[in-house]
């Protein structure tokens, strides 16, 4: 298996508020120039935390209440955009391991899925409720619990909804699917030759 | 009953259905650029695997090459290693590479498709969102992101859950002066940037069989604004007489077969779809951007919105979108001053984007303070309009006519907008900081239409500027 099962997770929350936030805004392209995605946690939002000249705009991230929050809560559509894998990256390098929103772009949420990154959806009212109790106490810790579909903060249970087969992989440590796509070697081979796929000319 | 082309396309390449639910589906043809593949060599090297099927992958640099010089080594220290690693890992793991000045060249979505190696039926993937450009030849064509790229390299596969289809039909015939751009502009105005979230979207009705490829992958290239993860056009005449003769597509009698199994590809008369949305010919005018994201938009014709005439959220949005670009709701878009104008990507850098740009300026010329540039989508782009001289055209109008690459379609190259600067742009994001100045604001809209408020200084209507009277497809 390639990873550890997530069944639940914990940490304190901090929220980005912003719909179609794209993932231009959670890397800026200039930050795209690497050979290698270790770097790219400090540039996590960049252009929307720090002006030109490096001075800071005061935003929620670096808000000391919420320094050390493991748990990103978004809007609508999170993800947008570029498939830059440098946008997952940045934001587990960030030291966040999980993202709560309305929805989320597709390539985006796939992702974060491969990566261990939970993207859970929760429905609009009670996202906000959530986001407006963290807002209130940066403290209170956030479980998130995969098996069992839910949230809990503040002694409140919000539903939330994954993919079916996002929350197996979750659940079974497939997420990381190459040892599973590798293991189909000659099932593959056989519909490259049905497909007469050995080359392009 | 009938099965729809992405269920066709879909079946043929699944190799099993997995634990989790989804399927390990074949990739037909892999697509690799230096910005998100560099990495995923890295990832096997850890991992000790090597390239499965390193023919079918092919690699382009596009993102960070400058188009002002291409000389090695680039000024760029990182781009020029981003390169380099791109280049050795080619070569070590056997992948064919098409470099600056190898006549072949260019964006990756113009490339694949120009040398015939993107062909129907195909599943093509790229870890690159516009990836859907090459469904407009009927494949199944997914941007993914570097560990799927490592996924593909590896077994030359992906893990991936199916997608519901909804056919989107363009019935009627365009005015004068609309064009494919402004097509999709409307379509994802009207479905929302993430009204496509879950779908494949397959665009179909007497607009789009009238298209030309290129005006399809125009379409096709936008359908990830639109929160689609792929779209498509059923393959057709157009389809196969654009491929013949093409580097990478059989000749002969081989042709004549392929044909034959492309035809089978085309969706069913009786095909069922998910959803399916009508659209008026009629309805669609010269669109533009007005906002932060690609379905800000509106009709050159009309005022911008409103933000006092909703309420809550959608007031917000509106609100926040105008104050960044500096316009005040209720004007009309018409007027707004520009400082650049940017004809390129792989949205409008084809051949007939800067064909039907020429026709319109030649004679003319630019505004004075405004800074042009007309980017060519591949080195056989340039190859082309050179032949025809219409580079030229360009010049003598006032535009810079640069070498091939993304250019400021995004700022990972020296072309960047400077400051608050506004861009009317042919490119298809106008993402808060996306042209390379996090304050610069984008103004999306066709070739033709960059090129008329880039005569006039200002968003202008290309059928008043250039007398669109005939038919313009
Ligand atoms: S032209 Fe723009 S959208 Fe197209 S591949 Fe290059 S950067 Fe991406």
């Amino acid at each position: 298996m390639s990873g550890t099962p997530i069944e639940k997770m914990s940490g304190r929350g901090v929220y980005v508020a912003g719909n179609d936030i794209d993932t231009d805004r959670i890397i800026p392209a200039r930050y795209l120039t690497c050979v290698t995605f270790d770097e790219l946690g400090p540039a996590l939002f960049y252009d929307v935390r720090f002006n030109e000249d490096g001075s800071s705009k005061d935003h929620i991230l670096d808000d000391p209440r919420h320094a050390g929050a493991e748990i990103l809560i978004s809007d609508d559509n999170f993800g947008c955009g570029s498939s830059r894998e440098h946008a997952p990256q940045a934001i587990l390098r960030f030291g966040l391991k999980a993202v709560i929103a309305d929805s989320f772009a597709e390539i985006f949420h796939g992702n974060c899925t491969t990566l261990g990154v939970p993207c859970v959806v929760m429905a609009f009212e009670e996202r906000k409720e959530l986001a407006e109790l963290v807002g209130a106490d940066p403290t209170l810790d956030i479980i998130i619990d995969l098996e069992h579909l839910q949230v809990i903060c503040a002694n409140k249970v919000f539903k939330i909804s994954v993919k079916d087969s996002v929350r197996e992989a979750f659940l079974n440590a497939t997420y990381d699917p190459l040892d599973t796509l590798l293991a189909g070697r000659d099932a593959i081979d056989a519909v490259a030759a049905r497909l007469g796929y050995s080359a392009i000319p | 009953m009938g099965k729809n082309l992405y269920q066709k396309v879909w079946d043929n390449h699944v190799v099993q259905q997995l634990d989790t639910g989804q399927y390990q589906l074949f990739i037909a043809l892999h697509l690799i650029h230096e910005v998100t593949s560099p990495q995923a060599f890295g990832m096997l090297e850890d991992k000790k695997l090597k390239v499965a099927y390193p023919k079918r992958t092919f690699a382009t640099v596009d993102h960070i090459i400058p188009t002002d010089s291409q000389v090695r080594p680039l000024a760029d220290d990182m781009a020029e290693k981003m390169i380099q690693v791109l280049s050795d890992s080619t070569r070590a793991h056997g992948i064919e590479f098409f470099a600056p000045a190898s006549g072949a060249q260019g964006i990756v979505h113009v490339v694949g498709p120009e040398l015939g190696l993107t062909q129907p039926g195909m599943t093509i993937c790229c870890g690159d969102s516009h990836t859907s450009t090459h469904g407009a030849f009927g494949c199944i064509s997914l941007g993914i992101g570097t560990s799927q790229v490592r996924d593909v390299l590896a077994s030359q596969t992906l893990a991936m859950d199916p997608l519901k289809v909804r056919r989107i039909r363009v019935e009627g015939q365009l005015q004068p002066g609309v064009t494919a751009k402004d097509v999709i502009l409307h379509i994802i105005h009207i479905l929302g940037v993430n009204g496509g979230v879950g779908f494949a979207y397959e665009y179909a009705g007497s607009v789009i069989d009238n298209m030309s490829m290129e005006e399809r992958m125009t379409v096709c290239n936008m359908s990830i604004e639109g929160g689609a993860r792929c779209g498509y056009v059923n393959p057709d005449a157009t389809t196969y007489e654009y491929l013949r003769g093409r580097e990478r597509v059989p000749g002969g009698d081989q042709f004549d077969q392929a044909v034959e199994r492309w035809q089978g590809y085309a969706s069913d008369f009786d095909a069922q779809y998910d959803d399916e949305v009508v659209i008026d010919a009629n309805d669609i005018r010269p669109t533009v951007t007005w906002g932060v994201t690609p379905g800000q938009a509106i009709s050159i014709e009309e005022n911008l919105p409103d933000p006092d005439k909703v309420d809550g959220l959608e007031r917000n949005l509106i609100t926040d979108a105008l104050d960044y670009m500096q316009l005040t709701g209720n004007q009309p878009i018409k007027g707004t001053k520009i400082d650049v104008a940017f004809i390129g990507s792989c949205t409008n850098g084809r051949l007939s984007d800067f064909q039907a740009v020429a026709s319109v300026i030649k004679g003319r010329k630019v505004a004075l303070h405004v800074r042009a540039i007309a980017v060519p989508g591949s080195e056989k782009v340039d190859k082309e309009v050179r032949k025809l001289g219409l580079h030229k055209v360009f010049e003598e109008a006032g535009f810079e006519w640069r070498l091939p690459g993304c250019s400021m379609c995004l700022a990972m190259n020296p072309d960047k907008l400077i400051g608050d600067e506004v861009c009317a742009s042919s490119s298809n994001r106008n993402f808060i900081g996306r042209q390379g100045s996090p304050t610069g604001r984008t103004i999306l809209m066709s070739p033709v239409m960059v090129a008329a408020a880039a005569i006039e200084g200002q968003v202008a209507d290309a059928r008043e500027v250039f007398n669109f009277t005939g038919e313009v497809a």
